[in-house]
């Protein structure tokens, strides 16, 4: 399969401008009434690195990301932020603190992609509207999307709304980005803009937690790879350790499948 | 042919119609309209309060919505119009004066806002959870998120369905008269069926009924363009086009995505 291979983490290092904030999951466990989907998880990223979340579809990659802002809470374990805990912080403090992007962009479909990215930073963040909505363009350019800031999510294509969706959740100055298969949705050729985009992220300093089925971005880009199945992390290092060298059958399994 | 000539006496009996016209133009279709009216917005606030509650992830707020909702689904119109009327007629009375006029409209707001809380509730829900979501992980409350992208979008979406109650209303205003109306306050029911006791024929009631008509027909209608142009909705025609464009706008405009690719 041609997979995209963005450009490599330690090539031409780029000026930090995000200033990326530690993650630390212990035994974190989640669970949807009785059934546990995540069981004892515990990761620990380091600041401005990015970890790729690779494995199974219902292996609990999306849950996991969901529990560190917590659209869904916590079962038990702990989630570390900078060094302190989320839990019994308030939520909507905690997630103007963390991105997401969603498989689906989840743009506002009546608001223009300006809009999308303002809303947010006048509703949350107080800013003035005419300030937000300057803000919201240059964000917007800094994605290759100034021309088509007054747009609506469907006169857009499914990567330049995806690259919106990016727009929007760095807008809020975000310690710690998480990408739910942000990719996965979208036309094969345009695949690699947004895996490019998401490289620059990282290149630049910020923390990123990436579920992702695309091999080849977690290979180039990742520090650290995490391989996730039945709700447990079976396996986790570097990606040279992970794709050359997996140790668990079930991960050789998994790559002689998908590579 | 006497037949006809009755039933020609009986309903359409154009000399009675014309007494009538003045009377049906200036009092029954103007009172029927500010009572609709009035009706409408009223019942679209507390519909507008029914839906949010019968949604919130709160018991106390859902269980009070959704008996308010059943109670006044479930009732007749005439049963819940009487009942108000005439129960609250001394409490009006200090509040409003004599006329049993304002107590009409509110008991016809109070019917209306029970289905209107149905319809802002199905459109609340229809509208795609990631919505929500993504709102909440931009750190906007619960309240803001319904506020300011959740429920204006269900609303859009409801719209038709509420022009159809608001003819549904126009249609139950005639039972206001029940509850003893001043000759100035009489809506279009009333101004026919008065007119039809004293000519003897039925033929100013069908003319009342021609002005009920003029009024929800054309919105009828008005709601089915409207549907099928929000089904179709407003979209910018564009030629078909390459992906080559937009990869190579990526290339070129984003200094996020500078460096090669190989």
């Amino acid at each position: 399969m041609n997979t995209p291979t963005p450009t490599k983490n330690s090539t031409a290092k780029e000026a930090p401008t995000f200033h990326g904030s530690s993650l630390e999951l212990r035994n974190l466990t989640m669970a949807y009434g009785e059934i546990e989907v995540l069981r004892n998880v515990s990761l620990t990223v380091a600041p401005g690195t990015t970890t790729c979340i690779i494995g199974p579809s219902g292996s609990g990659k999306s849950t996991l990301l969901r529990g560190i802002n917590r659209l869904h809470e916590p079962k038990s374990g702990d989630v570390l932020l900078a060094g302190d805990t989320i839990l019994g912080t308030n939520p909507d403090t905690l997630r103007t603190r963390i991105g997401m992007v969603f498989q689906h962009f989840n743009l506002f479909p009546d608001h223009t992609a300006e809009e999308n990215v303002a809303l947010a930073l006048w509703a949350v963040k107080g800013m003035p509207k005419a300030q937000a909505m300057a803000k919201a363009r240059q964000r917007l350019a800094e994605v290759g999307l100034a021309e088509r800031a007054d747009h609506r999510p469907r006169d857009l294509s499914g990567g330049q709304q995806q690259r919106v969706a990016i727009a929007r959740a760095l807008a809020m100055e975000p310690e710690v980005m998480l990408f739910d298969e942000a990719t996965s949705a979208l036309d094969p050729e345009l695949v690699k803009g947004v895996l490019n985009l998401m490289a620059g992220l990282g290149r630049r300093g910020m923390t990123m937690l990436v579920v992702t089925h695309e091999m080849g971005f977690a290979r180039k880009v990742a520090d650290q790879v995490v391989f996730m199945d039945e709700g447990e992390v079976v396996e986790a290092g570097t990606p040279t350790q992970l794709f050359d060298n997996p140790r668990s059958e079930r991960l050789q399994r998994f790559l002689s499948e998908v590579l | 042919m006497d037949w006809l000539n009755t039933i020609i006496r009986t309903f359409f009996d154009f000399g009675a119609m014309a007494e009538v016209l003045p009377q049906l133009l200036a009092v029954g279709l103007l009172n029927t309209l500010i009572i609709s009216i009035a009706a409408t917005v009223l019942g679209t606030m507390l519909g507008m309060m029914v839906a949010v509650m019968g949604i919130s992830p709160s018991k106390w707020l859902r269980v009070p919505a959704r008996i308010y909702t059943d109670l006044f689904r479930g009732l007749p119109a005439i049963l819940t119009i009487l009942l108000i009327g005439q129960g609250f007629a001394r409490l009006s009375q200090s509040v409003f004066g004599p006329s049993p006029y304002p107590l009409g409209i509110i008991a016809l707001s109070l019917i209306a806002s029970a289905y209107i809380g149905e319809i802002f509730r199905a459109g609340i829900l229809s509208v795609d959870k990631g919505q929500g979501e993504a709102c909440r992980a931009l750190g906007m409350s619960y309240a803001k998120s319904m506020a300011l992208v959740v429920v204006p979008q269900g609303v859009r979406r409801v719209l038709p369905a509420l022009v159809n109650q608001f003819i549904a209303i126009v249609k139950d205003s005639s039972l206001v008269y029940f509850l003893g109306l001043l000759v100035s306050e009489r809506e279009l029911f009333r101004v026919g069926q008065d007119a039809a006791v004293l000519s003897g024929n039925l033929s100013p009631l069908v003319a009342a009924g021609v002005f009920y008509l003029v009024i929800t027909v054309p919105l009828t209608h008005l709601v089915n363009h409207f549907d099928n142009k929000f089904r179709t909705g407003r979209r910018r025609p564009a030629p078909p086009t390459s992906g080559l464009n937009e990869v190579k706008d990526l290339e070129a405009a984003s200094p996020l995505t500078t460096g090669s690719n190989t």
